[in-house]
């Protein structure tokens, strides 16, 4: 497993895919955060990364898709998924080991974003006056939310060949996850369980743990549809034989 | 017994891919899996290594179950996927080194050097595979399938794309390596299964249709050239 597992990641770092979407990430996420004087924090006035918070699931939603399209798509396509398949290992240290791949890039994407957070303690006033609950919890909230994200990635990945449609169907399922159940739970005849259809979006566990609060309810949540994903792609990939 | 089939089948809805064959493979024997396109061979083979599972039946490599010892068959098996499909990112040595890894092996330089020598890959060995030529490429692929020194070598067309000269060479490793392996091969060159094969299955529409030794095969069909008999029983 481990050596799918060396082998997933030297392709990003060979193939360009890491630093050009990490690059991108941390350009556009830059560029919002400190240049564009609609969502600048020096413009905002307060020394709060709420902003950066809130617009990293957006960017993850395109990351993550360019991150994980390739992965089963392009070995099928390529045929060395038979390569791969007819080794020693079992299906699930396959999908555990692509996995793990794409989380260890999309924390690479991440760590450099704590120059933002190093940046921002020297603006607040006195220097070091930022809410580090509420930002350590931000970080572990974005992690899981890409963990989920990458699951969902791995899993359009397994339903086809075609890495653009892989693209596409991960980034719709990601944006319903994230956002489509809030926008749901407001239509009318849906009213009377609204709670209850918010509570399966990701967002609401999100902005929940981006408080600061690590809630053993959405630390379940998230581990769960990581895991229901997982399984997903399991079931595609295990049913083609 | 080193490859045991019975009554193997593998069906696509009401099609009939491979029905319901069954053979044997001894030690130390080369068998050619011979049949027209789509007759069964490489579905034959897929299964044999664990990339499709069975309909129904049931087959051993090594004395494994390919269904219920699946990771230990696995472990004696090398294969060769039909048109070889390789990692074209990665250095030849790299590759081999991640397929070693894969079979849970240690110290891996000095096998994969001795690796890329049986398979005369020296004087490209600092290349990427997806710079490589065909005929090369092939190499790499029956580099990778015998890195791990498998009893049980299985093996979809590696000599198709070969140029004549590469073509001598693949044969007289391929021979070499079945002093003491299992090997299947697949082929639709009669001069190559003359050359270099023991035993001989011919196919025709996922059933057997000839099972027996290559001076058997002969006899019993009058001493036909071989691509007469082919003509005869799967025409």
């Amino acid at each position: 497993m481990y050596a799918v597992f060396r082998r997933e990641l030297f392709s990003f770092l060979s193939s360009m895919v890491a630093y050009i979407t990490i690059g991108i990430f941390l350009l556009v996420s830059g560029l919002l955060l400190w240049f564009f004087p609609d969502t600048s924090i020096l413009d905002y006035g307060y020394a709060d990364l709420g902003g950066f918070f809130s617009l990293v699931p957006y960017l993850f939603m395109f990351l993550i898709p360019a991150i994980t399209m390739r992965s089963f798509a392009e070995e099928r396509r390529e045929g060395t998924y038979e390569l791969l398949i007819t080794r020693p290992i079992t299906i699930w240290q396959i999908i555990i080991a692509k996995y793990l791949a794409s989380l260890v890039l999309i924390l690479f994407s991440l760590i450099p974003t704590l120059v933002y957070v190093y940046s921002l303690s020297k603006l607040g006033f006195p220097e070091g006056n930022v809410d580090s609950g509420a930002i350590i919890g931000s970080y572990i909230g974005l992690f899981l939310l890409g963990a989920t994200f990458t699951s969902i990635g791995l899993f359009s990945s397994a339903l086809t060949k075609n890495q653009v449609v892989a693209f596409v169907i991960c980034a719709a399922l990601c944006a319903f996850a994230f956002l489509g159940f809030d926008y749901s739970s407001q239509v009318i005849s849906l009213q009377n369980i609204e709670g209850f259809i918010t509570n399966l979006g990701i967002n609401q566990h999100y902005n929940s743990i981006s408080r600061g609060v690590l809630d053993s309810r959405d630390l379940i949540y998230f581990i769960t549809a990581s895991c229901l994903f997982l399984f997903f792609t399991k079931l595609v990939i295990g049913g083609k034989r | 017994m080193s490859i045991l089939v019975k009554n193997l089948s593998k069906h696509y809805h009401n099609q009939k891919a491979v029905d319901a064959i069954s053979f044997e493979v001894k030690p130390g024997r080369i068998l050619g899996f011979l049949g027209p396109n789509g007759a069964g061979k490489s579905t034959t083979m897929r299964m044999l290594t664990g990339y499709l599972e069975p309909t129904s039946g049931h087959a051993e490599i090594a004395g494994r179950n390919i269904l219920t010892e699946a990771i230990e068959a696995k472990k004696y098996t090398g294969y060769l996927p039909e048109n070889t499909p390789l990692y074209t990112d990665m250095y030849i040595k790299e590759f081999l080194n991640f397929v070693g890894q894969a079979y849970g092996m240690k110290n891996l330089t000095h096998r994969i050097d001795e690796v890329i020598k049986m398979v005369g890959l020296t004087p490209e060995q600092h290349k990427k595979i997806g710079m490589l030529s065909k005929g090369y490429r092939q190499r790499v692929g029956l580099a990778q399938a015998i890195i791990h020194n498998p009893d049980v070598l299985i093996l979809d067309e590696p000599t198709s794309g070969l140029d004549p000269n590469q073509l001598v060479e693949i044969r007289a490793l391929i021979k070499a390596l079945g002093k003491n392996k299992t090997v299947i091969i697949s082929t639709h060159i009669m001069q190559e299964v003359e050359a270099i094969c023991n035993d001989i299955i011919i196919i025709n529409k996922g059933k057997i249709v000839a099972n027996d030794s290559l001076e058997g095969i002969k006899k019993s069909n009058n001493n036909n050239s071989l691509e007469a008999i082919f003509r005869k029983l799967t025409a």
